[in-house]
């Protein structure tokens, strides 16, 4: 870490209580105390340049928004489109949210069931993941049965084989197994988790083996030692793995694209682009409500569960 | 790492795995399988039969000039991600863990973008520059740049970038943001009072102890940009204009789905498979473990 600075009258280079550490930041490691340095300008440009950073960064939200708040004639006659709220803020989402006729004369998709597939999809994949892949990482951690190396090995693999590589083949199987355009057909092939397996599988290993001694001695089987210590325990990665995947499982597209052929199945995602490049006319008024009610759920689950997101990033990645 | 304290039983693994063998099975290794059994098929017109080929299909396609601009802009493309993404990203971690005040504010609106759907990275990108009432396009107009991503392929390519690189920010700056905050501040406070200055201790001390951070996300970025921007290409210029943006991972699907060429299609899914796989070991074998001090 870059030394921290604190304004006010201090010297160049000296040492100061870790005031310097406040904001939930980490204490020095050089005795508890941070050295600090006065660097005035440094501070201006480092605040500069966050700024300018989280503005980029917000910009293209914040168009979506006014966007959404305009007619879709505001927005393509006024060159530039205006930077100002427009007073179309509930027609637009009326029309996102539940479709209808519009002034171009086309007819727009009602949203709602949309986000309805949506959720479905990630909470069933984000569940479904977490379930079965505790059970897997039990299996492997606590028993010994033949031909574990090889599930292991089984598993892993399927960190090389995403479905970008083998969409085609994918597709025939769905369709095979009678499984387009239904939701065992957008999330079970997608809940199987290498990372998942392995998160869970690395959590076991530092469970102190005492816990399943002392278990066993009190005459509980596997199955119960299961639920009752190891389940509880896994809480804390339980949650970081579930923001990480509800993000995953709302925001897939390619996959949705491929498994479903009717509208009804479709999921808010894949709206968008129906919205886009479905008419003649584009109402980007409705586009960009639909994108910010698409992007809503999963950036609330960030911001709100920030913590877990955070922890969950890191740890699926390591 | 093995436990000692094991439990006894010859069916209760099975059963715990079964689950997730069957999906490994049905949906990740049968496909897989048949992309490579088909990549060496060749259907006659009418799918009615097919016939051994050999590797003809991989003749086929690195003898196709279109398959080899494929590569090349996917090649760009992800070259372009990773260091942009990554240079901005680390400035922007740099700065985050200098300043004290606010430092969990940038951070909370940093992040948020890691939430938002390809898809829709693509679609508010496209809305910046959409011509005429586009807001850059026509900041670009008024300063006499003829912005044009329908016509022109550098400009389509620079607006899948954008929308690429402004999605991966925020994943590649709490990378940073970790591994700066990892770094021991003896050695920055050892550094500062032997006078170096703050620009000599980042290139001295700070960027080469982040070389396993750095080198990492280069890997992921990598992945990133090849199998996770679809959706990008797809919503902002569908591989256009031409096939000036037409990344690996969007001509599979298109020759697939839409040109319905199976046997290429397998082949290429063949050609993307080991790519996954070299980086994929690369990423197990070298990174955080070979480049550190």
């Amino acid at each position: 870490m870059p030394a921290n600075t604190v304004r006010g009258p201090a010297p160049r280079t000296g040492v100061v209580p870790p005031r310097a550490a406040e904001g939930g930041r980490r204490v020095s490691d050089s005795g508890g105390c941070a050295l600090i340095e006065r660097r005035p300008v440094l501070d201006f440009v480092s605040h500069a340049v966050l700024i300018l950073g989280v503005a980029v960064v917000a910009f293209p939200v914040y168009l979506a928004l006014i966007a959404s708040t305009q007619t879709a004639t505001q927005i393509a006659t006024a060159h530039p489109m205006s930077l100002l709220p427009g007073d179309n803020f509930i027609n637009s989402y009326r029309l996102a949210l539940f479709g209808g006729k519009v002034e171009g004369g086309g007819t727009i998709a009602a949203g709602w069931p949309m986000m309805w597939t949506s959720l479905v999809m990630a909470l069933g994949i984000a569940l479904g993941k977490i379930a079965i892949s505790l059970l897997s990482a039990f299996a492997l951690v606590y028993f010994r049965f033949p031909f574990r190396g090889l599930v292991f090995w089984m598993i892993f693999i399927t960190l090389m084989l995403p479905v970008e590589v083998r969409i085609g083949p994918t597709y025939q199987v769905i369709s095979d197994l009678k499984m387009l355009n239904s939701y065992a057909g957008l999330t079970v092939p997608l809940i199987a988790s290498a990372t998942a397996t392995f998160l869970f599988r690395q959590f076991f290993l530092t469970v102190p083996d005492e816990l399943a001694e002392a278990a066993r001695i009190d005459g509980a089987g596997p199955m119960r030692f299961f639920k009752d210590i190891l389940l509880p325990l896994s809480k804390t990665s339980m949650a970081a793995l579930f923001v990480i995947q509800f993000i995953y499982g709302w925001n897939q597209y390619l996959w949705p694209l491929i498994v479903t052929t009717s509208e009804e199945m479709y999921p808010i995602v894949l709206g968008i682009k129906r919205a886009i490049f479905g008419e003649i006319y584009v109402e980007w008024n409705v586009v960009m409500a639909t994108a910010i009610l698409a992007m809503l759920p999963p950036a609330l689950v960030v911001i709100l569960m920030q913590k877990w997101f955070v922890k969950g990033l890191v740890d699926t990645e390591k | 790492m093995e436990k000692r304290v094991r439990f006894k039983s010859a069916w209760l693994p099975w059963l715990l795995v079964a689950p997730q063998m069957a999906i490994v099975l049905v949906f990740f290794f049968w496909p897989a399988g048949q992309a490579l059994y088909q990549s060496v098929l060749q259907e006659d017109a009418f799918g009615t039969s097919s016939e051994f080929v050999g590797l003809a299909n991989f003749q086929r396609l690195f003898s196709d000039p279109a398959y080899l601009d494929s590569f090349k802009i996917t090649a760009l493309f992800s070259v372009l991600v990773a260091v942009i993404g990554i240079s901005v990203a680390l400035l922007l971690a740099v700065m985050a863990n200098r300043v004290v005040r606010g430092a969990g504010f940038y951070k909370t609106l940093l992040i948020w973008p890691y939430a938002v759907a390809p898809v829709v990275a693509g679609v508010l990108w496209l809305m910046m520059f959409a011509s005429p009432w586009g807001v850059v396009s026509y900041l670009l107009q008024a300063m006499g740049f003829q912005w044009n991503h329908l016509l022109n392929g550098t400009h389509a390519m620079a607006l899948i970038v954008m929308a690429a690189v402004w999605k991966q920010i925020s994943y590649n700056f709490l990378f940073f943001l970790a591994g700066l905050q990892s770094i021991p501040n003896a050695v920055i406070e050892a550094a500062t009072i032997d006078g170096a200055t703050p620009w000599r201790r980042f290139w001295t001390i700070v960027f080469p102890l982040l070389s396993p951070t750095t080198f990492f996300l280069l890997v992921m970025n990598v992945i990133y940009a090849f199998f996770d921007t679809f959706a990008i290409v797809d919503a902002a210029t569908h591989g256009g204009p031409g096939k000036e943006t037409s990344i690996l991972v969007y001509k599979v699907y298109y020759d697939g789905f839409k040109a319905m060429d199976m046997g290429g299609s397998a082949a290429q899914s063949v050609v993307l498979m080991v790519i996954v796989i070299v980086l994929t070991v690369f990423q197990f074998r070298f990174v955080e473990k070979k480049v550190q001090y």
